[in-house]
């Protein structure tokens, strides 16, 4: 099966159903290892055992930028190229960022009470990482509103496309304006700051969290195409009925 | 493993990555078996797609 091929919903459906077993067992033996880690890794010597929360919050955080991405490059497809599986592709990862987005902001919170002494601060990682939580709410709030499923996707494109504006100030809010957030700490210049008894568990906990989204969007898509099929059958129906 | 005094920050942060994971899961499996129902129907009724496939075959 070529590329192209994956073009074809029913093509793309015959591979989804043959690789989702594989991807999901792969996500659950990748994370037992991850949590597993995470569990022996040692207190921070200034945050204590608080630290633990950075294993699930990182990468609930870079998933929430991540996801965007993926829309982002699914926004260009439907534009551009106009490719069919782009807008189902986009908008099954919608609610599935939406989710890391917001599991990224409470857990982020719940880090913060201890360590910062409040739950919350207006400071501009914090607002803009909430700003992506409410564009991840509109968008999914667009697509339920226009009904046609084309017009549909070329507005939510174009919002998707803006949105990613915002993907940038976030990486480098902590670079440009002074706030509560500490500065990257793994992807930087110079390599990571982060001890390997910290960095191991956090790239394992990435890795399959990051396999975690490919499953539940590949089923999320499926289940995308298989509501188009269901609605194209139904005006048929509809159609047969009125003639 | 001793989680000191803000025990209950972490448990709760694993907690609810674990809640809404779970719901992220059951509410795709729940919308698969919604719409498989859905052309199971379409296809009893006799509607076939334009392919002359069945509604429910994804090959």
């Amino acid at each position: 099966m070529t590329l192209i091929d994956l073009a074809n919903p029913t093509k793309f459906l015959s591979l989804t159903s043959r690789i989702l077993p594989w991807l999901a067992a792969a996500t659950v033996i990748l994370l037992l290892i991850g949590l597993t880690q995470s569990a022996m890794a040692p207190d921070d010597y200034q945050q204590g055992a608080t630290v633990k929360i950075m294993f699930i919050h990182v990468p609930n955080a870079w998933l929430s930028m991540f996801v965007w991405g993926v829309m982002s490059l699914a926004a260009l497809g439907t534009l551009v190229w106009r490719h069919p599986l782009a807008d189902v592709a986009a908008k099954a990862a919608a609610p599935i960022g939406a989710a890391f987005t917001f599991l990224a902001l409470v857990t982020g919170s719940l880090w913060g009470r201890p360590m910062w002494g409040t739950y919350w601060e207006w400071d501009a990682r914090l607002t803009s990482v909430l700003i992506l939580f409410l564009m991840y709410l509109g968008l999914i709030a667009l697509w339920r509103a226009v009904e046609d499923p084309s017009r549909a996707a070329r507005a939510a494109a174009i919002l998707t496309l803006v949105g990613a504006i915002n993907l940038p100030i976030i990486k480098f809010s902590v670079d440009w304006w002074n706030t509560l957030h500490q500065p990257a700490s793994v992807f930087r210049m110079g390599g990571p700051t982060l001890d390997r008894a910290f960095l191991i568990p956090l790239l394992v906990m990435a890795v399959a969290f990051t396999l975690l989204f490919l499953t539940l969007h590949l089923a999320a898509m499926r289940n995308e195409i298989l509501r188009r099929r269901v609605r194209a059958l139904q005006m048929m129906q509809a159609s047969q009925r009125s003639a | 493993m001793s989680l000191g005094p803000y025990a209950s920050f972490i448990v709760t942060s694993y907690l609810l990555v674990t809640v809404v994971v779970l719901i992220l899961i059951a509410w795709i499996a729940i919308d698969y078996r919604r719409q498989m129902t859905r052309l199971r129907e379409l296809d009893a009724s006799g509607v076939a797609r334009r392919s002359g496939r069945s509604a429910v075959e994804s090959k």
